[in-house]
């Protein structure tokens, strides 16, 4: 006895009109265009394709990934005294969590996610240690040289970072000027007889900027052919050298060279 | 076996029957998008950062905070965003580097060098418009979201590289637990929690810019109206969306 389902089958191939070759091809093909879609269904991915040729769940991914950075705002909800304290100082653009880390585990329990409080000089110099590559202006200190033994919060409290007095020294600040001058001709010449500097340039550098000087006629105080100036100056003729441009089109007035 | 009945030619049919399969097999894997009709497009973000070289301190906490908001390996030579440092002698000499990612600062430069001018350049993946390691991903596990991000399906990268051999910035990496490629996102999860990226969110300078690229309003566009902008390598025509101002002629 035949299997009643084979007869099924072989009564509906009977039924379909074609020859019998053509028939076997198209259940060839049939079963090829199944087996691409079953293929395809489990290799491209769910949500594949919805928004562009990826899988738009991968943006839900990457968008559920979690802070670690609150930011500043966040703190000084509740640490307002030190946020009114820094506010108004030299660190009122270094945002909390550049010193104490990410803030995120310590704002879900502050009392047993306690936060790192960075004492070693380290930190600090990180920022301020001398490097020639630093844009000029940034206040900066040769970690060597300025009080070695004592970390900076005995002198400088990291929230408001006023320095103890004013800094004396232009270099300070002018950290890669002033060395490069202190070892050319003109190390001897004070900073401020080329740059009429007030006294608050030195306690909030932006509220006063320094002048630099205009003309070739400045220069010429000291190096003019008939200038009343020390001996051992070299002297150049005003009117003609360096065919009226100004000095330190050539000649580097920090590092003064002849070629 | 039946009696034919042809009402049509076959071999006319076997043809039809063909080119109806081709068509349809080579129209299959083409999925059109559901997007139509979602209408939500006019209000995307189109994001960017803007970077003022000489703000840049050199002080790596970008580096640092970068590592710990995405989880990025310790170990010295997987980054999503460094900082370099280049030194151009008076012998016109070009010297770069970048110790560490400069997670850790720069020491001072070797005495020998006499420097003519020296400056630090932070750099992270562009953004391109135009990313060639989107273009190069043979799964589509990395992709342009409509903010204008490259951002990478982590569930979906099979770690072939192709993207990271094409980024022309360097600024892609494998994970090497993880085996996939890895790169910045310009925190893309931060962004829709109204943060800004942790490095501009760190930097104590503000070197770093972050913002709209289509408001006239933004930080970003001012900072860009305001100061002569270039990005890296234009040449290559990748429309990066990181852009520097006051570069140095020198930055390759
Ligand atoms: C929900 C309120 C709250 C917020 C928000 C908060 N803190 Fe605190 N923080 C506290 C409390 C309370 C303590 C005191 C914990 C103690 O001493 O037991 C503390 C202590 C600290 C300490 C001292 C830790 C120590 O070792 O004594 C630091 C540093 C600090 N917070 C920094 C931050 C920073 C940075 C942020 C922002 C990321 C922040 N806090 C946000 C409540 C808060
Ligand atoms: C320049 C780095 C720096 C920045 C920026 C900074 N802190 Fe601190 N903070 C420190 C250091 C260092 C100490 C430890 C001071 C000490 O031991 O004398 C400290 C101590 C603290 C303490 C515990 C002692 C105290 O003074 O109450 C709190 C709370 C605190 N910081 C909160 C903050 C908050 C909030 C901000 C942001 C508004 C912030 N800090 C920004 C470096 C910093
Ligand atoms: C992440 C970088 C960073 C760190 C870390 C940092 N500072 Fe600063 N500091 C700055 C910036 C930025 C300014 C503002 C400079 C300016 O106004 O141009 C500044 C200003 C200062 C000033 C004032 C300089 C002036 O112009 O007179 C002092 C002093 C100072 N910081 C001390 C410290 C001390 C002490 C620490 C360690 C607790 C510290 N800083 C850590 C970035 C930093
Ligand atoms: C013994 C006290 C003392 C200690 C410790 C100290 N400083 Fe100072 N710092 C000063 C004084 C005083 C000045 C004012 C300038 C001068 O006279 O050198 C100053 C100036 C500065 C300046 C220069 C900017 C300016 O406005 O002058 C910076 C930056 C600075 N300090 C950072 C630090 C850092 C970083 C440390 C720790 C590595 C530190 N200081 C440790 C006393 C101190
Ligand atoms: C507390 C740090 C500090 C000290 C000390 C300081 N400066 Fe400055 N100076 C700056 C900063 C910061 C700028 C940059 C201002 C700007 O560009 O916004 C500046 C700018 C200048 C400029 C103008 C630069 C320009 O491009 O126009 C001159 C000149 C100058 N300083 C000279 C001096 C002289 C001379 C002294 C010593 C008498 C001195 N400075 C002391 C911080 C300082
Ligand atoms: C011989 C006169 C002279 C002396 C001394 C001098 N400068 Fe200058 N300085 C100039 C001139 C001239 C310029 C303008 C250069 C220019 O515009 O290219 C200048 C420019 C500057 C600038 C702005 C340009 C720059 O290079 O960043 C700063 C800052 C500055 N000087 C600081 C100082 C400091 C600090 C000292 C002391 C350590 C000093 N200068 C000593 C003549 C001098
Ligand atoms: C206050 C006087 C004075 C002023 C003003 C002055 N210089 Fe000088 N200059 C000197 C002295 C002192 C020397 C060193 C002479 C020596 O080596 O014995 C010198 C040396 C030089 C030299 C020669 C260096 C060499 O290799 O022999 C040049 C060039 C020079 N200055 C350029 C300038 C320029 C440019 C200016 C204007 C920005 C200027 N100086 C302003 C005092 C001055
Ligand atoms: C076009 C470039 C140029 C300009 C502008 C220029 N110099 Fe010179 N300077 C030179 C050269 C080149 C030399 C070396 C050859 C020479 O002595 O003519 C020199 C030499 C000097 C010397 C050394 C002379 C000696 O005998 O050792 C001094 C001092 C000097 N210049 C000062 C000045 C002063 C002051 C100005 C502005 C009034 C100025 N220079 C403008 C190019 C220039």
């Amino acid at each position: 006895m035949e299997n009643p389902l084979f007869r099924l089958i072989r009564f509906g191939w009977g039924l379909i009109s074609l020859p019998d070759q053509v028939k076997r091809l198209i259940f060839i093909f049939v079963l090829l265009l199944i087996g691409w879609f079953a293929i395809r269904s489990r290799l491209v991915p769910e949500t594949f394709g919805e928004k562009g040729h990826y899988r738009r769940a991968a943006l839900e991914a990457n968008a559920a990934l979690p802070v670690a950075y609150v930011g500043q705002s966040d703190c000084v909800l509740c640490h307002e005294d030190v946020g009114d304290l820094k506010r108004k100082s030299y660190h009122r653009s270094v945002t909390c969590e550049v010193c104490h880390g990410p803030g995120a585990a310590h704002l879900e329990d502050p009392e047993t996610n306690l936060l790192f409080q960075p004492k070693e000089r380290g930190l600090c110099t990180l920022c301020h240690g001398y490097n020639s590559s630093k844009p000029t202006g940034f206040p900066q200190i040769d970690p060597m040289l300025h009080n070695p033994n004592d970390p900076c919060m005995m002198c400088h409290n990291p929230h408001d970072p006023k320095p103890p007095h004013t800094p004396a020294e232009c270099g300070a600040c002018h950290g890669e000027i002033a060395r490069t001058k202190s070892v050319s001709h003109h190390a001897s010449l004070a900073c401020t007889l080329c740059h009429e500097t007030q006294e608050i340039h030195k306690e909030n550098p932006r509220l006063a900027i320094p002048g630099k000087p205009q003309s070739r006629a400045f220069c010429g105080t000291c190096h003019g052919e008939t200038a009343d100036s020390p001996k051992h100056i070299p002297r150049v003729e005003l009117d003609s050298h360096g065919n009226g441009d100004l000095c330190w089109q050539c000649h580097y007035p920090h590092y003064p060279e002849v070629f | 076996m039946e009696k034919r009945q042809d009402g049509i030619d076959r071999r006319k049919f076997i043809k039809d029957l063909a080119l109806a399969g081709t068509v349809i097999f080579i129209m299959g894997p083409e999925v059109k998008g559901a997007e139509i009709g979602e209408g939500e497009k006019s209000e995307t973000h189109l994001y960017g950062m803007g970077i003022q070289v000489d703000k840049c301190i050199g002080c790596g906490r970008c580096v640092y905070a970068c590592k710990e908001e995405n989880n990025v390996p310790r170990e010295p030579f997987f980054f999503r965003t460094w900082v370099e440092r280049y030194i151009i002698t008076v012998d016109q000499e070009v010297l770069v580097d970048s110790p560490e990612g400069g997670i850790n600062g720069f020491p001072e430069a070797a005495k020998e060098y006499s420097i003519l001018r020296s400056f630090f350049l932070p750099k992270l993946c562009n953004h391109c418009g135009n990313a060639p390691c989107v273009q190069v991903c043979p799964v589509g596990a990395t992709f342009t979201s409509d903010e204008g991000i490259v951002l990478i399906d982590d569930e979906y990268c099979i770690g072939c590289r192709y993207c990271i051999q094409a980024c022309p910035y360097g600024a892609r990496f494998l994970h090497p637990e993880k085996k996939i490629a890895e790169k910045c996102t310009f925190c893309y999860h931060r962004l829709g929690r109204g943060l800004a990226p942790a490095c501009v969110e760190i930097c104590p300078t503000g070197a770093r810019i972050f913002g709209e690229l289509r408001l006239r309003s933004s930080p970003l566009t001012r900072f860009m109206r305001f100061n002569e902008i270039q990005v890296l390598k234009p040449d290559l025509n990748t429309q990066p969306k990181v852009f520097y101002a006051h570069l140095d002629g020198e930055v390759r």
